[in-house]
């Protein structure tokens, strides 16, 4: 059995970031995920890597996009507000093809909003963030050691498929301590004939750009980029069914909403109501299919969210609206009590009839 | 068989430019390149194109090159760096790139010393949008974005980045050169070779700025352009070393 160690979900993020060949960090400054840069401060110089507070999130981003270029593994964390001043950084970087791992530790909005959890930068991490048409490969981890996991898995997806990654926590996940295993991290090798290590006077320049004045040339670049997203799409969604066998009511609900779905999840089944959980581990691509066989299983759904309803649309594409959705929701910081889910699980067992 | 006396450098993609007549990028461009030729570090030299009229120097420049977003090429440039300090980074950018959208990259980047060459343009607006009021712009010029010309009331003053950083601790090689003339252009080109040197050499930072033209959105001639910037830019920019951490160690 793998030794574990007690670690707060930012220092295991970190921790996991270097164990999966991560050796540039840059970021700035902000409250919840202060942790990441502190540990990375710590830890890079004694392993050859480097940690640099740049002046800006702008700066810290555009750092990751000068060591992406060149074929390294490379990222930056923030929470909320220093993620909107990130957007203009990571639309560039999809649009210039390039891996990378971004990390949003969420806390209430918008505007400064406050330092508490939230998930309601749900929209922004599944619907690209930036401007133009892209996606990110967008995990959600639930617990600290899935924060290792995820983090480990964003980087290799992101190389295979050249795209930037999110990792989208929220305060809680970042602040709170568990055991955690960080072990046995796959780093997969992919091609990195694209990268920018000087011609040596042998090869073509290579050239990473995201800018073409040619309408179908343009086209054609953002065409074969939807391909590598169908790709995605097809083999990369992570879900997690529980007590889903039997289920008339099916919660759905990711990252720190599922830890207090759970519970609520227990109490309905102590009174009776035959309910589960469908667990997005992945945001985009989002597990459509699990969802839409659910559809046809269970008579209602209830989603549980930090935020005024987001992921609901999801579940709500998913399922072609077959089934009606409820939601349990806090903003602000605030987060779902159990028994606020179960007043929600309660009500939508009551809905659609006998199955 | 006749001996070659002047050829492009190999450093050059050999492609046409796409700059208007009369404007001093082509100049720079190959001063550019005949000190990454002279240097022998095309085969290392990794380049970072802004926005603006430069932006195309990815495809002009023979060495790899990444397009940076508008005003971060020296946070680019940076991770590029970072990545493999044996690598030669430059940026090439222009005024609004570098002195207005892109100031704090340029600062913070010259305050830590980063160990990379930026060459800047300075021609006093904004080119390939058409000729918009830039942070170089002077006092009275008339822009389509100052049609009544730059009213330092209301819009305040221009901005002389070589002055302002050359009050930081950090940068290692300030100049302000200029393309105007034979002279000027030969020690333009001592300059920035000066600036890939410093690098090489590992001793750190050095910003080139070079007075330029734009004669299309200045709505001069060339010539006539070259005769505005005498009479009006040199004398609000003056040519000369801003700093020179080199120099002192030189001297003694």
């Amino acid at each position: 059995m793998a030794d574990k160690v007690l670690m707060k979900g930012n220092e295991a993020i970190a921790e996991a970031a270097i164990m999966a060949g991560c050796r540039f960090y840059f970021g700035y400054p902000i409250t919840p995920q202060t942790e990441v840069a502190a540990y990375m401060a710590k830890r890079m110089p004694k392993i050859g890597g480097t940690f640099l507070q740049a002046e800006s999130e702008i700066a810290a981003i555009n750092m990751c996009i000068g060591v992406a270029s060149t074929g390294k593994r490379v990222m930056t964390s923030s929470s909320s507000p220093g993620i909107s001043l990130k957007e203009e950084g990571i639309s560039y970087m999809a649009g210039c093809d390039l891996p990378a791992l971004i990390v949003n530790v969420e806390r209430g909005g918008p505007g400064l909003g406050g330092i508490q959890p939230s998930q309601s930068d749900y929209f922004q991490a599944t619907r690209g963030g930036g401007h133009g048409d892209y996606h990110l490969f967008v995990v959600a981890p639930a617990s600290v050691q899935e924060m290792v996991s995820l983090t480990a898995h964003a980087f290799n997806v992101a190389e295979k498929y050249r795209v930037p990654a999110m990792l989208l926590a929220d305060g809680t996940l970042g602040q709170m301590m568990e055991p955690v295993s960080i072990e046995g991290i796959v780093v997969e090798d992919h091609d990195k004939s694209w990268a920018l290590t000087g011609t040596d006077c042998k090869r073509k320049h290579n050239i990473i750009n995201s800018l073409s004045l040619l309408p179908e040339e343009l086209e054609q670049w953002n065409l074969e980029r939807y391909k590598r997203y169908e790709k995605i799409e097809e083999n990369e969604p992570m879900w997690e069914e529980y007590m889903m066998d039997d289920a008339d009511v099916c919660v759905v609900a990711f990252g720190i909403a599922s830890r207090v779905s759970r519970n609520a999840i227990k109490a309905a089944r102590a009174q009776g109501i035959k309910v589960g959980m469908i667990r997005p581990i992945t945001l985009w691509p989002f597990p459509k299919k699990p969802l839409a066989a659910a559809a046809d299983k269970v008579k209602s759904f209830v989603t549980v969210e930090l935020n005024m309803g987001q992921m609901v649309e999801d579940v709500e594409l998913a399922t072609r609206c077959k089934k009606p959705v409820l939601m349990a929701n806090r903003v602000g910081g605030c987060i779902p009590t159990p028994e606020q889910v179960l007043a929600q699980i309660v009500e939508a067992n009551k809905l659609g009839g006998a199955q | 068989m006749g001996e070659i006396v002047f050829q492009k450098p190999k450093s050059l993609c050999d492609v046409p430019l796409h700059y208007c007549p009369g404007c001093t990028h082509g100049i720079v461009h190959r001063l550019v390149a005949e000190a990454i030729d002279e240097l022998g570090i095309e085969g290392k030299t990794i380049g970072v194109a802004s926005v603006g009229c430069s932006v195309f120097t990815y495809n002009y420049f023979e060495c790899d090159m990444v397009q940076a977003a508008h005003g971060r090429a020296p946070a680019v440039a940076t991770g590029v760096k970072r990545s493999d300090p044996s690598k030669i980074v430059f940026t090439y950018q222009g005024d609004g790139d570098l002195a207005s959208i892109g100031t704090a990259e340029t600062v913070h980047s010259a305050a830590r010393n980063e160990n990379i060459t930026i060459i800047f343009i300075n021609n006093a607006i904004y080119g390939m949008t058409g000729g918009q009021m830039a942070p170089t712009s002077l006092p009275g010029q008339v822009t389509q974005t100052s049609p009544y010309g730059r009213d330092v009331n209301t819009v305040g003053y221009p901005v002389r980045i070589c002055e302002m950083l050359s009050q930081l601790e950090g940068p290692t090689y300030l100049e302000r050169v200029a393309v105007n003339n034979v002279k000027n252009v030969k020690a333009a080109k001592k300059a920035i070779k000066k600036a890939f040197q410093n690098q090489v050499e590992g001793k750190g930072f050095s910003l080139i700025e070079v007075v330029s033209t734009c004669p299309t959105n200045w709505g001069k001639t060339p010539e006539k352009a070259m005769e505005w910037l005498e009479e009006n830019m040199l004398p609000y920019y003056p040519l000369g070393v801003y700093k020179d951490k080199t120099a002192a160690k030189e001297d003694k």
